[in-house]
């Protein structure tokens, strides 16, 4: 036994990486670059989060106490764009690199050259964007959605960083799109047909097809912006003949499928960890790809019901009001799937499965009050309120999020060959758990009432509920600094993990060895 | 070495997709123009009108006018009267004062806007001071007139439209001379 090891050690030895720092940076691996790709997206993670944690002391009580008004405007816009870009689009690009391969039985992707690069430039665009925040006018204070005119006739100086920065993550984005989609149709393991594939690899695909068709609109909307700001035209200004309405209908053309772009291989995941915790095979397979393509297919003709108040005609509210209740017939068709997959499973609750169960939970309250803004007249009242901000929390934290650490509790054994410490895996998801609900539900309520969103002061009547809203912030906060000592626990040891660590697991990562060794699938396995 | 030729070709596809994206996100900007003036979204009002119609004396809509100045901007600029009720197919006539206080001149232009929105296509201008832009001297004051026609198909429950402008400075984008022959920025009527 002992010798096998040895060979198989000597053999790694030959073909493992390069050592020293420049592993890291020459790397087209993409194992090495998924595991970058996840901790910098932890890292912007943590960073983004210690913004929120600067709102929510400003918000701890009425009053301006800490912050200045402006800074506090450039805490909710870099918080925005620094989890929407930082965390969680790269989180899940790391997730891909390194499971697509494993779940097709591909050698490696398809373009690992192209994929070292996508990396590369997002530690220097995010650099650029938050070394703005030092400049002397300070980083950009127009909201993540940035409208103009805000981030043109008056955006401070560093808009100009702000959009190259745009750009770079854009090209970053469009690149590993590329390579996901070469990857899955053209690395598959002989026997690997696209119905065969994990969902994690269906939503990925589909998800890669929409970066395509809005990362370069975005970026086509920031030129104009730059168009406008350097070079004196009037795309978005109304003195010279165009319309800042416009801005908005780029920005959503790129912003609702974006919102989709950050949920769908959450979906994925989920979809692999529910049944290997329910221990059956996963309800409506099928069923699962169309719903995943029809919302994306949607996901096109529903983005201006976060336009609802700029004066569309009735018929357009109309429209875009009943396509975007559409979308919840084939969320529903998801959330049916994985509730009939747990129905009569074998269930155990083992980290990842909680936040699994959490996703879908947590998420469907999320679909439900995305369902309430979606009514036209209704919206009028809730729009830019506390409400809006409790929606898209309740669908990107416990949506993408909990994805994320299902995703990565579940692979942890698989990535660095130990089991992480279970205990502890559960007490950062209830932690997380406890927080979270704390920290974003009563924004329905304060939202309702109608406090605005984006506003460091507010009125007396929204005191308490606000004071709430920060201890569960700061709890969610602080769990997650907890999560990286549970990760660095779990890489320096622990309990070795066998090559499948969860006995209801299915998929082709859990045939190669724990850690998953440097190079595998060089000789594609034979799919049955 | 076919799957590399054809990942090749994946590969360009995808590009080229990617090409076609982003100008599609420019060409969202004429589609947006011709579908706001087709069907008067977002109350922007069209080009000169040409032609002519018979007057409904049966019919009675109320006008309103507004005035406002954008930002930064210090002119004096109002009509001379708050409202007027009209007959459709006739054409009528406000005047408008604008009035430099500065001691500079300065470029302005007027962008005109109809509330509600869906009658913004049954209002048309046969002549208006925010088809070209105006340059006043230091202390300048003139008057505008804006002619106008109200559609006779306009929606029988639009009793009460409104005519709003907003009054911008574009000095440093037309320097006072350099628009005197009444150049119209790209996309302008
Ligand atoms: C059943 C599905 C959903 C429906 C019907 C829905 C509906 C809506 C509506 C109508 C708004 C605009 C509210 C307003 O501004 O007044 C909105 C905002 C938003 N939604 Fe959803 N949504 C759904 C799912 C999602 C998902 C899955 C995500 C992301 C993972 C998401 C992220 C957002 C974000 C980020 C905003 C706010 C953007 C902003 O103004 O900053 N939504 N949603
Ligand atoms: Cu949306």
């Amino acid at each position: 036994m002992s010798a096998v090891i040895d060979d198989h050690a000597g053999h790694e030895h030959d073909h493992g990486p390069a050592k020293g720092l420049m592993r890291w940076v020459l790397t087209t691996n993409h194992k090495d670059i998924g595991t970058m790709y996840l901790w910098f997206s932890f890292t912007m993670f943590l960073l983004g989060g210690s913004f929120a944690m600067v709102i929510r002391a400003e918000l701890f009580q009425p009053g301006l106490q800490i912050v200045e008004p402006a800074f506090f405007n450039q805490m909710t816009t870099m918080h925005g764009l620094i989890m929407v870009f930082g965390a969680v689009m790269p989180a899940f690009v790391g997730l891909a690199n390194w499971m697509i391969p494993l779940m097709i039985g591909a050698p490696d992707m398809a373009l690992p050259r192209l994929n070292n690069f996508s990396f590369w430039l997002l530690p220097a665009a995010f650099a650029m964007l938050v070394s703005t925040l030092f400049t002397a006018g300070g980083g950009p204070n127009f909201g993540w959605t940035f409208y103009a005119p805000l981030s043109t006739t008056y955006a401070p100086e560093s808009v100009t960083f702000f959009i190259f920065a745009i750009h770079m993550m854009g090209i970053s984005s469009i690149m590993g799109a590329i390579n996901v989609i070469a990857t899955i149709l053209n690395l598959r393991a002989p026997g690997m047909t696209l119905m065969k594939m994990p969902l994690f690899v269906w939503t990925w695909l589909i998800t890669a097809f929409l970066l395509i068709a809005v990362m370069p609109v975005l970026a086509g909307c920031v030129t104009m912006m730059l168009m406008d700001i350097h070079f004196g035209t009037s795309f978005f200004s109304a003195a010279g003949g165009g319309d800042p309405v416009l801005f908005q209908h780029v920005f959503w053309f790129f912003g609702h499928p974006e919102v989709y772009i950050m949920i769908l291989p959450a979906f994925g995941a989920v979809s692999s960890i529910i049944p290997a915790f329910s221990r059956k095979p996963l309800f409506g397979y099928t069923s699962m790809v169309y719903a995943t393509a029809s919302i994306a297919f949607l996901s096109f003709i529903v983005w201006a019901h976060h336009m609802f108040v700029v004066g569309i005609p009735v018929v357009g509210e109309l429209f875009f009001m009943y396509a975007t209740m559409l979308i919840a017939v084939p969320t529903g068709v998801k959330v049916f799937n994985w509730v009939s997959t747990m129905w009569e499973g074998s269930l155990t609750f083992e980290t990842p499965m909680l936040f699994a169960v959490a996703f879908v939970i947590l998420f469907t309250i999320g679909g439900f009050s995305g369902l309430m803004l979606a009514i036209a007249p209704a919206d009028f009242q809730y729009h830019d309120t506390y409400f809006v901000v409790a929606h898209f929390h309740y669908v990107l934290v416990p949506g993408a999020i909990f994805g994320i650490f299902a995703s990565a509790y579940y692979w942890l054994p698989k990535w660095t060959g130990h089991m992480y410490d279970e205990t502890l895996g559960k007490l950062h998801f209830w932690l997380s758990f406890i927080g979270m609900n704390m920290a974003f539900f009563p924004m329905h309520f304060v939202g309702l009432a109608g406090m605005p969103r984006r506003v460091p002061d507010y009125n007396l009547q929204f005191a308490d509920f606000n004071m709430v809203s920060s201890i569960g912030a700061f709890i969610f906060g602080a769990t997650q600094i907890f999560f990286l000592f549970i990760v660095i626990k779990c890489i320096r040891g622990g309990e070795p993990a066998p090559a499948k660590p969860w006995d209801g697991a299915e998929g082709l990562e859990w045939t190669v060895p724990s850690p998953a060794p440097y190079h595998t699938f060089v000789t594609p396995p034979e799919v049955k | 070495m076919s799957e590399t030729i054809s990942i090749k070709r994946l590969v360009k596809r995808l590009l080229m997709l990617a090409v076609v994206m982003f100008a599609f996100g420019f060409a969202l900007v004429p589609l947006y123009d011709v579908m706001c003036k087709a069907f008067g979204i977002n109350g922007k009002t069209g080009g000169q009108y040409e032609g002519s119609q018979v007057t409904d004396p049966t019919r009675k809509v109320r006008v309103q006018f507004l005035s406002t100045n954008n930002i930064d901007m210090v002119w004096d600029f109002y009509s001379k009267a708050d409202e007027i009720d009209v007959h459709p197919g006739a054409v009528n006539e406000m005047i408008f004062v604008a009035h430099n206080p500065s001691d500079h001149p300065m470029t302005a232009q007027a962008i005109p806007s109809i509330s509600p929105a869906e009658a913004a296509a049954y209002f048309h201008k046969t002549e208006c001071f925010c088809f070209s832009q105006q340059v006043l001297q230091p202390g300048e004051r003139i008057e505008m007139p804006v002619r106008f026609i109200v559609d006779r198909d306009l929606p029988a429950d639009v009793k009460h439209l409104t005519l709003a402008y907003t009054l911008f400075d574009i000095t440093a984008r037309q320097p006072p001379v350099a628009s005197i022959n009444g150049q119209v920025p790209k996309g302008e009527q």
